[in-house]
């Protein structure tokens, strides 16, 4: 239940920003797919990515693991990670019973300083209205089978609160050290798009 | 995409081993803006640089944290000005667009895509 009723404005410049972007747009000095392609280019150059250490730490300390799962943002900021913007961060856990996905109406809402740039899909009306409508057939699309006896939960993110999935640790892993285990974790294992995959040697 | 030599003659550019560097989503956009409207023919990249010096010559920004985000608040602000100046979009026209983006913002209930030209028509006591 969100606490607030309106969409929290972005920040200054990323208004500034909008303003720019949507007026060059308008008046076609400036193509919008282009220059999409051109952000998505820099979709891994966002913010620190510690996501993936986040996950990593939870594969191997189980302790800390239930405090991220209990109290993400403290969790987190345990692993000298801030960034946040007052927000609130919850991990949900991926298990063989539940799978889940994150998704957010406003590009806004997305948990950048843990997981970097928003995937322009990530902002795309047809993902944010079909990943609560027909979430199995959007996984399906990613190319991400799931059978039916697997719950599936979506969490669509707020101004106040941001959500990241805790995905499970691939088989054949064990051996792995936690700096190989985060290498293995990818954004979109992390919104809930994907698995994570064990080592590929 | 970006030539290297582009790259190399701005001053300042935060970058890694692979290129350019952001703090915020923002950042890459204001970037990305830039070196499209380049492309586009705008204006050339050398003068680009003499904007973006000229801003940052005029001293820090004071509300910034993040290397990059002091340097990109100088980029944005350098960015509105050749803009003006090469008549894209007038500072009054920008000054109103973000307004309306403000607007749109707090007109939208979460859970709703924001569209420019959104009116307060959701009841503010309806719940989700």
């Amino acid at each position: 239940m969100a606490s607030h009723r309106h969409s929290d404005p972005p920040s200054d410049p990323a208004l500034r920003v909008k303003a720019l972007e949507s007026l060059l747009t308008e008046k076609k000095l400036l193509e919008p797919a282009a220059l999409d392609a051109l952000i998505e280019l820099f979709e891994t150059k966002i913010g620190p990515r510690n996501g993936a250490k986040v996950v990593a730490r939870a594969w191997t300390d189980p302790t800390y693991k239930k405090r991220l799962l209990s109290d993400a943002t403290a969790a987190i900021a345990e692993l000298g990670y801030s960034g946040m913007q007052g927000e609130d961060m919850v991990v949900v856990e991926n298990t063989p019973a539940v799978h889940n996905l994150l998704v957010c109406t406003l590009c806004s809402c997305y948990p950048w300083p843990v997981l970097g740039l928003p995937p322009v899909w990530y902002k795309a009306a047809p993902y944010r209205s079909r990943a609560v409508i027909e979430p199995r057939a959007v996984l399906k699309e990613f190319g991400l089978e799931l059978p039916e006896s697997i719950e599936i939960r979506i969490w669509d993110s707020t101004a106040e609160l941001r959500y990241m999935v805790l995905p499970e640790r691939p088989a054949g892993t064990e051996d792995l050290k936690e700096d190989a285990l985060a290498k293995l974790v990818t954004r979109d294992a992390m919104i809930g798009t994907a698995k994570v995959a064990g080592p590929s040697r | 995409m970006i030539e290297p030599a582009n790259l190399a003659s701005t001053p300042g550019l935060p970058k890694d081993r692979d290129g350019p560097v952001f703090a915020e989503p923002w950042q890459a956009e204001a970037f990305a803006l830039t070196v499209k409207l380049h492309e586009a023919g705008h204006f050339a990249w050398a003068e680009w640089v003499s904007y973006l010096s000229r801003e940052i010559a005029s001293g820090a920004p004071a509300d910034a944290s993040h290397a990059e985000t002091v340097y990109y608040l100088h980029w944005l602000a350098a960015l509105e000005r050749l803009v003006a100046d090469k008549g894209l979009a007038s500072a009054v026209a920008l000054a109103k667009r973000k307004a309306e983006w403000h607007e749109a913002y707090e007109a939208t209930a979460h859970g709703q895509p924001v569209v420019l030209g959104a009116k307060h028509h959701h009841d503010h006591d309806h719940h989700h």
